[in-house]
């Protein structure tokens, strides 16, 4: 019995790798592709493809909270009004890759070797399962969700704080670097005048002389 | 598997100062939103309200044992204590300071002042960080409001240059400096730093590892110098250098003089945090690299400086070499030079306001007296401003007996007893080189002629604080003991 589970446990965890070895490759490409795309459509696309594949590899991790939030967030919302932002601006493609050619044998080698020297570092001998044992595997009663949900607010309380600081930045920051008052050509309705309406503003009653009495008249 | 998470409430009273400054920006966020513009003061009097209230809590919970909260992502300890007093002294005088140029230039909103206070609080959570987490956003939090306000000026093609190129490569720093705590992370398991410690006092140089820290003789060098490449670039020090004087030239003066003095006190504490306190294990591994930064930044920093026509470029030239300096203090590795660090920061710090506040002063509406040229017969246009300016340039070039020679003293001691006499050499070497466009500035102004002789106007609060910073690094220069004692006594309580 206890040789039997540990085959198919062999076998699982195959499969797994397996699964993680096609999202990951997907990944690489489809970020490679982000940045090599010409058409900026394209490499949003792109960008949604490589986010759908980490949410398959944290799916494999039983992240399955932080999986379909990244989803749900990234890709329903943020990702959506990105492609919406760079369908409406006019980006000149051919001025954007401007000097790409000139750059690119320097920053190919430096990519290279950055690459190498972190295969050197980051392989399986310092990273493998016998200096590292694999993660414990949960019961099918694991919530992930409630997991995170007991530390978020308690062990990391502080930062939790200090993120919603940093999103109150970024809305005072988007509002004074882009809200301008144009006076001048714009027309714009005021709800607070519109609620304060009274009917004596919009309905001039004219008292006229009925058409028969004009005529008896 | 069905372990419930008892809450137990932390201890808030060490991060009250936290809260009070976050509070106050998100009331002076409401606040300023009903006030017509020359109603603007009252947000400028809560701004100052609010960095007083932040530093008399700071007095009142200070306790020289440190003591940690948050599920120990805060501490609370001398260091950080001095740190943030003097946060918020700079804070103040660059609110004192801008107002003026502020009101000339229309950029005197309620967003200036929220932008900075919420950056305070991001230097305050930096100060007293923990653990990884915390520091990486209390980083982010300066960041943010930093880029945000270097393009405040929304109409100058310059400004919002040089705030696209702070933001992008302030976002590779950040993301150098998280890859390389995320291989912290994966070789100690844990965030926190007294965990990062206690797995870097593992560490032996050019040993295999112990069994429980597999690979991590590799692995933490390997993390190290990511997290030396992020500290370097929120440093400027060379070669990481490239944004600084870009962004102080382009930035509007009033924020240049907030970006260029006390976020250099919070980068400090995060060289302190990380490097001595974390990775202190790991000296003999990042001695080496800050030597050849501190070297790179005092020569390149000095030589390029002499070069440049504008003045707030020279001062970015002259802030990368000044980095230079106090990375000598750090190197050292032992409290004695983390003390003189500290105190060459907290120095040079002060000596940047000043010399940033004296453009202010020099600057009218429409004119932004940012090149050498406007310095010309200042003396015969105001005898008095010539002098504060000629103590704070004296100062920045180490000349005795202002307190940058002490500064520069105390940081070279630090460099002989790690026995790197020629660093010293070197250093004493770049300084004299460095005095020369220093000492150019005070030529100008008593030896030229002035191009015109408009009076100098500022208003009486500006005029007040500006002659005491710069009186205050003469009388500084007299009496180092206090301070250079302080220092020395709070570093390393954490």
């Amino acid at each position: 019995m206890h040789g039997y589970m540990h085959v198919t446990n062999n076998r699982i965890m195959s499969a797994e790798q397996i699964i993680f070895y096609i999202f990951a490759s997907i990944l690489t490409l489809s970020a490679l592709g982000v940045i090599t795309a010409r058409n900026p459509v394209h490499a949003v696309l792109l960008l949604v493809l490589a986010f759908f594949t980490s949410a398959a590899l944290w799916l494999l991790l039983e992240a399955e909270f932080l999986a379909i939030t990244l989803v749900l967030v990234y890709v329903g919302a943020v990702m959506v009004l990105f492609l919406f932002v760079v369908m409406m601006l006019d980006i000149n493609i051919t001025r954007m890759r401007e000097g790409f050619a000139r750059y690119l044998p320097l920053g190919m080698l430096v990519a290279l070797v950055i690459a190498f020297e972190m295969a050197l570092v980051l392989g399986p001998q310092h990273f493998g399962l016998e200096r590292v044992p694999a993660p414990m595997r949960h019961t099918a009663g694991y919530s992930n969700t409630a997991e995170l949900g007991s530390v978020l607010y308690t062990v990391y309380l502080y930062p939790f704080e200090i993120a919603a600081a940093i999103l109150l930045v970024a809305i005072v920051a988007a509002i004074a670097l882009t809200l301008r008052k144009r006076t001048q050509n714009t027309r714009y309705q005021n709800p607070g005048e519109q609620v304060l309406v009274r009917r004596e503003d919009r309905v001039r009653i004219v008292k006229m002389l009925s058409e028969q009495e004009g005529k008896r008249s | 598997m069905n372990a419930v998470t008892h809450f137990v409430t932390p201890d808030f009273l060490p991060a009250a100062p936290e809260m009070f400054v976050l509070g106050m920006a998100c009331l002076i966020l409401v606040v300023d939103a009903y006030l017509s513009q020359n109603q603007r003061w009252i947000t400028y009097t809560l701004s100052q309200l609010t960095l007083l209230g932040a530093a008399l809590l700071t007095l009142m919970l200070h306790q020289t044992e440190p003591s940690l909260t948050f599920n120990d992502s805060f501490i609370r300890d001398a260091m950080g204590g001095v740190l943030k007093l003097f946060i918020y002294l700079v804070t103040g005088l660059v609110f004192i300071y801008s107002r003026e140029y502020l009101k000339s230039r229309d950029l005197y909103r309620g967003e200036y002042f929220v932008l900075a206070l919420l950056a305070v609080l991001g230097m305050m959570v930096l100060v007293s960080a923990h653990s990884l987490l915390t520091l990486y956003l209390g980083l982010e939090l300066l960041s943010l409001s930093l880029y945000s306000m270097v393009a405040l000026q929304r109409d100058s093609a310059v400004a919002s240059e040089a705030a696209m190129k702070y933001f992008v490569l302030g976002a590779i720093a950040s993301g150098m400096l998280l890859y390389g705590m995320s291989i912290l992370y994966g070789v100690t398991g844990s965030l926190d730093l007294a965990s990062i410690s206690r797995g870097a006092a593992l560490f032996t140089p050019g040993e295999a590892m112990p069994a429980e820290m597999p690979g991590g003789n590799t692995l933490f060098i390997f993390g190290l110098v990511f997290v030396i490449i992020g500290i370097a670039f929120k440093l400027g020090a060379v070669p990481f250098h490239m944004w600084i004087p870009d962004v102080y030239h382009g930035a509007p003066t009033a924020v240049t003089l907030f970006l260029g003095s006390a976020p250099k006190i919070a980068a400090f504490a995060m060289l302190m945090r990380l490097l001595a306190e974390g990775l202190g294990a790991l000296h003999g591994e990042w001695q080496t690299m800050l030597i050849i930064l501190s070297v790179l930044s005092m020569a390149a920093g000095n030589l390029i400086a002499i070069a440049q026509g504008n003045i707030k470029r020279m001062l970015a030239y002259s802030t990368i070499a000044h980095v230079g300096f106090l990375l000598l203090g750090i190197l050292n590795g032992t409290l004695s030079g983390y003390g003189a660090a500290m105190f060459y920061t907290l120095v040079y710090t002060l000596m940047s306001a000043g010399g940033f506040g004296m453009i202010l002063l020099l600057s009218r509406a429409g004119f932004e007296a940012d090149r050498l040229e406007d310095f010309k017969g200042l003396n015969q246009r105001s005898p008095w401003y010539a002098f504060m300016m000629l103590l704070l340039m004296f100062s920045m070039a180490g000349v005795p007996p202002t307190v940058g020679f002490f500064a520069k003293l105390v940081v070279l001691q630090a460099a002989v007893e790690a026995g790197l006499v020629w660093l010293a050499a070197f250093a004493v070497l770049m300084s004299v080189i460095g005095a020369y466009y220093y000492l150019r500035i005070i030529k100008l102004m008593y030896f030229d002629k002035a191009g015109h002789d408009a009076p100098l106007v500022a208003p009486r609060d500006m005029r007040i604080a500006l002659s005491l910073n710069s009186l205050g690094m003469l009388a500084l220069g007299l009496f180092p003991g206090a301070l250079l004692a302080l220092c020395s006594r709070v570093v390393g309580t954490g």
